[in-house]
């Protein structure tokens, strides 16, 4: 006897976003990265399509990162502190499709950089690369405002990706998208409600929804995977039967958390138990992936070239059932 | 839930004039309107005024369908007056309505099968409206079956148990919250549910009609009430539509939540 399975039917569709912007539309990018317009939940290709594979986006710092452990900036020794070097890198040596720049620089704490140097390092990496980009701010809401504009408007026609817009803090980086025609991330804590709730307020500034991204926040294994799989998991059901303040596609920032974890960067020497170091940071890094990839990450925003390639793999492995 | 726009109606003395004048601007100032405020469909009645009511029910349909681009309700008591509006319905429409009488049933089934149409089956027949639930899911079960009958998808068929005026029945309120629940172990898949509100508050006193007809909608909504022909232009009834189905967890929270429904 054959076993008929039950197939869910779902009435909306994730947003599709295009990140860059090619000669044609007024920017240099090429390739062009898509995401989104998913109709199922993820892998489900039973149910519904997933046109755009998820994509990883490899992280980049403007300055030398100060707390990345010696196993992760082994593979980036050489241009550590040259972000143009760096990009190029992770082009042309580990084959990234989208870079995320993080302006670390800029933060009071770690060198203070004025808005027209980090615009300078925006434009620069724009420059010595083709692939499309994400910028980030360094997470101090005061100084991010300062740059965030300058960056927006050097990058204009780009069609990059600007982050993160938060609940108490969108106003001027959506304004910003607004006027030079980016992208936007909208930043919750691990928390479905103030995810819905940004996207509302940067819709209501006339911000085309179809150019926000959520980052719903997660937690890497051992620190709340479980939690933020299931807040992406119910956002995604939500999205599929029709909420469109919710049916965005999602970024997740897998190597910042999973780095966080003593367990990925603890050296050898400290916890022998736990096995080689070497190895260890990257299987942290990669175990949260695949566990956002399987929840519905349309862009995974990475660091280590090892972990980066197994989920590269996995992503591969996954669509092909597709 | 389905919210079905009750305003362009002849009764209305605004839409009886625009349809004595031909006025279109009116009818689709109020179709836009609605759609607006929510409505995911429009109820279209050309009254009882009217002399020509199939010419009337073409030219709403046309009017209404310039304006806006959701499906149509087509409310008439008589069959050639629905399948004028059907002809030119662009989108599945909605036949408003049939009764448990034999001859509506002949009629009304086969023609929303012919056009695709989901259909509203009153639990009522000629000799009037019930008085309990039971004989309600009785006129229910007969709908059923004729649809059944007739090949019309079930998923297609929307009940209504028929709210009486809380003035004049005042015990028949909790009869139609009973039979709302009863209706579905009528079939599976269960057919759907659907009430015309504002009956509820008729003829009581104006300022108290709004309060009546949300307080019950929200009671209707937590028995699985599917779809209401209701007034989208009274905010309050429509915020409280939002908010039943919110607690009834059927959309996520977030402090915008009003602005959220209404930005579908």
């Amino acid at each position: 006897m054959t076993v008929e399975l039950v197939k869910e039917k779902w009435s909306n569709t994730i947003n599709t976003v295009t990140i860059g912007a090619t000669k044609e539309e007024g920017g240099t990018r090429s390739p062009k990265v898509t995401i989104g317009g998913t109709s199922t939940l993820p892998y489900l290709f039973e149910e519904g399509r997933m046109p755009n594979p998820p994509v990883i986006a490899m992280e980049l710092l403007d300055i030398e990162p100060v707390d990345w452990p010696a196993v992760l900036k082994e593979p980036f020794k050489d241009v550590l502190n040259n972000p143009v070097e760096w990009a190029k890198k992770c082009v042309n040596e580990y084959k990234a499709k989208l870079l995320c720049l993080k302006l670390q620089g800029i933060h009071p704490d770690f060198g203070d950089a004025s808005a027209d140097k980090a615009a300078a390092c925006v434009k620069s990496i724009l420059e010595a690369v083709r692939v499309p980009l994400i910028v980030l701010g360094c997470g101090n809401d005061e100084k991010d405002n300062l740059v965030l504009p300058k960056c927006s408007e050097a990058a204009k026609g780009e069609n990059c990706l600007f982050g993160d817009a938060t609940e108490k803090n969108y106003k001027t980086l959506t304004a910003a998208c607004l006027a030079d025609g980016h992208n936007i991330i909208g930043e919750s804590p691990i928390d479905i409600n103030i995810a819905k709730q940004v996207n509302i307020l940067i819709s209501d500034m006339g911000f085309d929804v179809n150019k926000i991204i959520i980052n719903p926040t997660i937690g890497a294994l051992g620190y709340g995977m479980e939690y933020a799989y299931s807040i992406m998991e119910r956002a995604r059901l939500a999205a599929l039967m029709g909420d469109k303040m919710l049916s965005m596609p999602f970024i997740c920032f897998v190597g910042q958390e999973a780095w966080r974890a003593k367990e990925a960067k603890a050296a050898e020497s400290e916890h022998p138990e736990w096995g080689i170091e070497k190895e260890r940071g990257p299987v942290w890094e990669a175990t949260t992936g695949v566990s956002v990839v399987l929840c519905g990450a349309d862009i995974l925003v990475m660091r280590h070239p090892k972990a980066v390639e197994i989920i590269r793999g996995t992503i591969e492995r996954l669509m092909k059932k597709g | 839930m389905l919210v079905i726009g009750e305003r362009i109606n002849g009764m209305f003395k605004d839409v009886g004039k625009a349809i004595a004048n031909k006025d279109k601007a009116v009818i689709q100032r109020l179709a836009k309107e609605q759609v607006t405020a929510g409505a995911g469909m429009l109820d279209i009645n050309v009254g009882p005024a009217a002399a020509d009511a199939a010419g009337a029910m073409k030219w709403l349909v046309e009017a209404v369908q310039e304006a806006v681009d959701v499906p149509l309700s087509l409310d008439s008591t008589k069959p050639q007056v629905i399948e004028a509006g059907l002809r030119l319905a662009k989108a599945k429409a909605m036949i408003n309505s049939t009764t448990a009488d034999k001859e509506k049933l002949d009629t009304l089934v086969p023609l929303a099968k012919q056009h695709g149409a989901s259909l509203i089956g009153l639990t009522m027949d000629k000799k009037g409206i019930p008085r309990d639930k039971t004989q309600r899911s009785e006129f229910a079960a007969q709908i059923v079956t004729a649809c059944m009958e007739g090949g019309l998808d079930l998923a297609d068929l929307y009940l209504d148990p028929i709210i009486l005026p809380v003035n004049v029945a005042q015990a028949q309120a909790t009869e139609v919250l009973e039979s709302i629940r009863e209706f579905k172990l009528l079939s599976d898949p269960p057919p759907k549910t659907v009430v015309g509100l504002s009956n509820v508050s008729q003829g009581t006193e104006k300022e108290k009609k709004s309060l009546i007809n949300r307080t019950f909608l929200v009671m209707a909504q937590a028995c699985g009430l599917e779809a209401a022909i209701l007034d989208p232009l009274d905010t309050e009834l429509m915020d409280g539509l939002i908010t039943a189905e919110l607690l009834l967890n059927k959309h996520i929270y977030c402090a915008s939540y009003l602005d959220a429904y209404r930005k579908k």
